[in-house]
């Protein structure tokens, strides 16, 4: 049961994908993506992912989706068509990026594999000893945290960048 | 320029719509511990419901309620907040180790509220952040030279 809701989900986000790719109206597109990143959520919760599937709902669904809005307030709905010869060269790069990760798939461990070099390297001594360490049962938090928490600092800091390039770039009044 | 929303529908929903999100994104701050949830996307929630007023009550009272300058202060402070609980510990040896932030607490619980500290600069720079990015994107007013 859950397979085949897993299944369509994964269609759904193929078919929206290109819906959004093929779009000639702009806003459009935008919206498509923003249902795109919706679906995205749900196949991160579905695959167990939940701290992702909340992330990717509040961004993917919706900051993301608001800020293209907001680009295209400042520029066109009219999507300008890509030069015939780039066209080839993107085709080209497409079919190469394509074929490599489509080869390299099957070396790929299955999903939820527990002898993944992932599940076994340093991800169970984390689950044993986030509680008796940090008093924090989600261990998403504890590792975003703590364990790693060098990784969330310089995301902070690039975020607030993004920001402050924003606000340099684009600034109003009193410049 | 965005206009206030001439629907007195939308305007009210979402003036009885936002205390609710807020609410909801400090929820998901602090229950981040235990749930899915933490800094990061209570950051992007609380973001959110300033973006809401500004589409449906209109820049000028949006303007009068939130400050952009006050915002970009408020990212900063967040990140530095995050930086200062990363120092705090740093007398130790170890940057970022918050079982020695200066707390009368036990190590495993200074952890527990470094997190937690940490947690909330996250949310106030992600908030602000995106306040101000949304601000700057969609002020049509004030044009970059090309």
């Amino acid at each position: 049961m859950s397979e085949t809701i897993f299944a369509m989900l994964l269609v759904l986000l193929v078919v929206l994908a290109v819906v959004a790719i093929r779009a000639g109206d702009l806003l459009v597109a935008v919206i498509v993506l923003g249902a795109y990143g919706f679906v995205m959520s749900l196949v991160w919760a579905v695959v167990g992912a939940v701290d992702v599937a909340f992330t990717e709902a509040v961004v993917g669904a919706g900051a993301s989706t608001v800020l293209f809005l907001a680009a295209l307030l400042r520029t066109s709905r009219r999507r300008s068509p890509l030069p015939s010869r780039l066209r080839w060269v993107a085709l080209a790069s497409v079919i190469a990026v394509g074929t490599v990760l489509l080869s390299v798939t099957a070396a790929l461990p299955l999903w939820g594999d527990p002898d993944a070099p992932p599940a076994r390297h340093v991800s169970p001594r984390y689950l044993v000893a986030t509680v008796a360490e940090t008093a924090t049962p989600n261990v998403v938090t504890s590792v975003l945290a703590d364990y790693r928490s060098y990784d969330t600092l310089i995301e902070t800091v690039v975020i607030f960048s993004a920001g402050l390039g924003a606000w340099l770039l684009l600034a109003g009044r009193d410049p | 320029m965005i206009e206030r929303h001439d629907s007195l529908v939308v305007v009210t929903f979402v003036r009885v719509l936002m205390p609710l999100v807020q609410l909801f994104a400090l929820y998901v701050l602090a229950y981040g511990h235990y749930g899915p949830g933490g800094g990061f996307q209570a950051g992007v929630i609380l973001g959110a419901s300033y973006i809401l007023m500004l589409l449906a009550l209109g820049r000028e009272s949006f303007e009068r309620r939130v400050n952009e300058r006050a915002c970009l202060a408020i990212a900063a402070a967040g990140v530095l907040l995050f930086l200062a609980a990363g120092i705090a510990g740093f007398a130790g040896g170890t940057l970022l180790d918050y079982a020695r932030l200066p707390l009368p607490v036990s190590a495993v619980k200074a952890r527990y509220y470094g997190i937690l500290l940490i947690e909330i600069g996250v949310t106030a720079a992600v908030a602000a952040t995106l306040i101000v990015l949304f601000c700057r994107l969609a002020d049509t007013e004030h044009q970059p030279e090309p």
